[in-house]
């Protein structure tokens, strides 16, 4: 039963902890739209999505290939899937943070945010009535 | 839990273009103050911004690392009858750039409502996500 409710659940967490990884650096982004030389950057969320799908248990972490292994201490989630953003126009100071198109990403990715909540809250109230069978 | 860092990014930004909005401020008070602290006319001044990690090398913050003065000639205004006036007649104006410092205003004003509103999407995002399963 147990399995069953982490299985349930699973790909909207991993989706969930994406999106809020994506939210982060996007944040980054707009924070840093007057800084010189800043570039922005992107999550590639199917591949990192796919990622984290592909483990089993620490989803987060990672790839180890071998039990003998050390997981990796201060790696930040999803490294391998962060990319730099084409630039659109170029601006003197070496910024490439073109704020509509950060601006729609954010508020794209707050809704993906929002659907992967009301996911959970769906599947967590539909076992709710087979639990109690009312 | 990496949406409360959009937190810090967002917060990081904001102080720093306030204190690119006090600098502005300064800047406009004293474009015409002829003597300064020091007896040298007033130079306008600049805030220097760079990106700092926040959490991860990725997702990254605004810090201001120093207030620069400009380097820009001073403004030179033929007034004889001013008590500072130099030998030929000039009085040696702080070289602040009006329309300049309008535009640094504007812009700074905009991005703090950027930010502002990256912060208040983030609130909402995790107060939806403290209710799961309510």
């Amino acid at each position: 039963m147990k399995a069953m409710l982490d299985d349930a659940l699973r790909f909207h967490q991993t989706a969930l902890n994406v999106q809020a990884r994506r939210q982060e650096l996007l944040a980054s982004n707009i924070a840093n739209a007057d800084t010189p030389n800043y570039k922005a950057k992107d999550i590639d969320f199917r591949s990192a999505l796919a990622g984290a799908l592909g483990k089993q248990g620490a989803a987060l972490n990672m790839k180890t290939t071998s039990a003998k292994h050390l997981p990796v201490a201060g790696a930040t989630p999803f490294e391998g899937h962060i990319g730099f953003r084409q630039e659109l126009q170029s601006a003197v100071d070496g910024n490439t943070v073109n704020m509509d198109v950060e601006r729609a990403a954010y508020a794209e990715n707050s809704l993906h945010y929002e659907a992967s909540l009301t996911f959970i809250n769906g599947l967590l109230s539909g076992m709710r009535t087979a639990i109690t069978g009312q | 839990m990496s949406m409360f860092n959009v937190f810090n990014i967002a917060g990081s930004a904001l102080n720093a273009q306030s204190l690119r909005l006090n600098t502005t401020a300064s800047n406009l008070a004293n474009a015409d103050s002829v003597v300064g602290e020091d007896g040298q006319p007033y130079r306008a001044k600049q805030v220097m911004f760079q990106a700092v990690p926040v959490a991860g090398p990725e997702a990254q913050g605004v810090k201001v690392t120093g207030v620069v003065e400009s380097a820009a000639p001073m403004r030179l205004v033929y007034d004889p009858a001013n008590p500072a006036a130099n030998g030929e007649g000039y009085v040696e104006m702080p070289n602040v750039n009006v329309v300049e410092e309008m535009v640094n205003m504007i812009s700074a004003s905009r991005s703090y409502q950027n930010n502002v509103e990256v912060m208040n999407t983030a609130k909402t995002l995790l107060q939806r996500t403290l209710t799961i399963g309510q």
